[in-house]
């Protein structure tokens, strides 16, 4: 098995070894890098001397007998939203195009104080605004088990990125399921933690009171492990809890006593691919062989989901993104009007057309008039969808369904059809309008050969739960060690 | 289609977006069939539900008020579109002009 095969921990233990260095590894990805960017396209950015000067100065710090940090030698693939000081940071949009930061967003910051190698900013649906990637200003992600299709989005980039072999580890961040639809549709391990649970300073913000970032592997215990390394408080994000970080790890490997798994009817109804759905009773019978216990449960209130987050989010995105206006930072028209002109014209020329869509809808939803009837209502009902989880979790310890409706789509199959692409995230987007746990990870292929991902939900702040769960199937199953041929 | 041309515009002025005629053209009916979607909504009751507007159950979170060092001058203005010496520099803000129809 090649190096870039490898998980992460693998690795780690490799250098542990001596059986490889950081810097042959970082070595190995850039390769791979090389080698299948043309068809793939993840990365927006690679600085492959700044990764390489990284690994070297891991390497001396181990020869030096140097205390090392969790992901020592690492590379990791960070979704271009998240600040990086010096190094460009564009959302994928015209607007940020020539935009670098002079700060690094926190979760950077934890990942250079535990040695991790940094090696490149990879593509997103532009501000993180869609479920396929093709939104992004500057290319098109393609999904490494089959390049007509679409990779997932928002975090298209990094998730194809782990599954073509190009990190072992990567950061993206979810709003309405970014992590886990595209984890779903490339095969691999991606978790949205409880919000809260990971600092948001230095993320570009989309929609504030949902975003929030998280890991994406190959095996669970690699998630654990990058979730070890981004979680805990930051006194420069108000809302990040200020609650003790588990070592996740540690307890990942014993599963979970009396395990109740909560089944959702609205998670198996009408548009859930034949395939899919298979797949996922498949997944429930290895539960039960685990000695789960299987309990239906409603969530009334999910099949509003959709709307109440189109609402939400967007009337957050039109406030968030009023910031670009062309003059303190980002895409300046250059026609010489007057003030308003500029903003207007610098805004035009520098947003792609979801991201208008978007900031037109959250602005009419928050208008004279319309609020109550938009944006106050879609409040009422994100408590109900609340109430539904809290009403789950008193019967289960975790819920399971499908992540997606259907595997991975064509590219340009939903292009022309924005509420088409907004349904492709029925089942991710309820998890982030209550602020709870999800994570997603591979339970089988269709026949076509498309891999297909089942998702777990947690109570808040019960991640350590629900990674085991998630390893529990892992070990009773060999889906997540498959690679694509690339 | 709940959405007119007309009401579209005037949500772009206020949005601060200028799009052409065109783009309006195709905006207004995806925006129309995406409000005729979450006009679902109504038919759920909700009379007395608290609104939600944040997941955790936070108030105000404070912090003691002490000087921090901030950015310097030139990392502040590396991403300035303009820049007139340690200023930004922007269109002029009093002269009104030509903007008079968005006001």
């Amino acid at each position: 098995m090649s190096l870039t095969e490898r998980t992460a921990w693998e690795l780690l233990t490799l250098q542990q070894r001596g059986e490889a260095t950081a810097l042959d590894i970082t070595n190995a990805f850039l390769a791979t890098i090389d080698r299948v960017e043309p068809q793939i396209q993840a990365f927006l950015h690679v600085d492959a001397e700044a990764a390489r000067a990284q690994a070297q100065a891991v390497d001396a710090k181990r020869r030096a007998g140097q205390p090392l940090g969790a992901l020592a030698g690492i590379p990791v693939a960070i979704k271009d939203i998240l600040c990086t000081r010096g190094q460009p940071t564009t959302c994928a949009s015209k607007m940020l195009q020539r935009f670098v930061p002079p700060y690094d967003a926190h979760v950077i910051t934890l990942l250079k104080q535990a040695d991790a190698i940094l090696i490149g900013k990879t593509n997103l649906d532009e501000f993180a605004m869609g479920s396929s990637t093709e939104n992004s200003a500057f290319q098109v992600t393609r999904n490494p088990w089959d390049t007509t299709r679409i990779p997932g989005g928002s975090s298209g980039g990094s998730a194809a990125a782990v599954a073509a072999c190009e990190a072992p580890l990567s950061l993206g961040t979810d709003t309405g399921g970014s992590i886990r639809q595209p984890a779903s549709l490339c095969g691999i391990v991606g978790l949205k933690p409880t919000y809260g649970r990971v600092s948001r300073f230095g993320l570009i913000a989309f929609a504030s009171s949902l975003d929030q970032i998280g890991p994406f592997a190959h095996d669970v215990t690699d998630a654990a492990l990058l979730l070890e390394v981004i979680a805990g408080h930051d006194p420069r994000d108000s809302t990040s809890a200020d609650l003790p970080v588990p070592a996740y790890r540690q307890s990942l490997d014993t599963p979970l006593e009396s395990l109740t798994i909560g089944v959702a009817r609205e998670y198996f109804g009408e548009g859930l691919d034949a395939e899919v759905e298979s797949a996922i009773r498949e997944a429930l019978r290895v539960y039960q062989s685990l000695g789960a216990t299987i309990r239906e449960i409603s969530l009334p209130t999910s099949p509003y989901a959709i709307a109440t987050y189109y609402l939400v989010a967007t009337a957050e995105a039109s406030s968030n993104l009023a910031r670009y206006d062309g003059m303190h930072y980002g895409h300046r028209t250059s026609q010489k009007v007057g003030l308003i002109d500029t903003y207007c014209k610098s805004r035009s020329e520098g947003f792609g057309k979801e991201v208008q869509r978007r900031i037109l809808l959250g602005t009419y939803a928050l208008s004279e008039g319309y609020k109550d009837a938009y944006y106050t209502k879609a409040l009422k009902v994100r408590r109900l969808i609340k109430n539904d989880f809290d009403a789950a979790f008193a019967q289960c310890d975790v819920v399971l369904g499908p992540t997606a409706p259907t595997p991975a789509f064509r590219l340009g199959e939903k292009t022309a059809d924005p509420l088409a692409m907004y349904l492709s995230d029925i089942y991710t987007i309820s998890c982030n309008l209550a602020g709870i746990a999800g994570i997603s990870i591979p339970c089988g292929f269709t026949r076509s050969g498309l891999p297909i991902g089942m998702q777990l939900q947690g109570a808040p702040f019960a991640e350590e739960k629900l990674l085991r769960a998630a390893r529990m199937f892992e070990r009773a199953t060999d889906w997540h060690p498959r690679r694509p041929k690339l | 289609m709940s959405l007119t041309i007309a009401d579209a515009r005037k949500i772009a002025q206020l949005a601060r977006l200028a799009p052409s005629d065109a783009e309006l053209a195709t905006f207004t009916p995806q925006l129309s069939a995406i409000l005729d979607y979450v006009d679902q909504l109504r038919q759920l009751p909700t009379d007395g539900v608290e609104e939600l507007a944040h997941p955790l159950p936070l108030r105000n979170v404070f912090r003691d008020d002490t000087l921090q060092p901030s950015l310097p001058v030139d990392e502040a203005l590396a991403n300035a579109p303009a820049r007139t010496g340690d200023f930004y520099s922007v269109p002029a803000v009093l002269d009104a002009g030509s903007d008079e129809s968005h006001a």
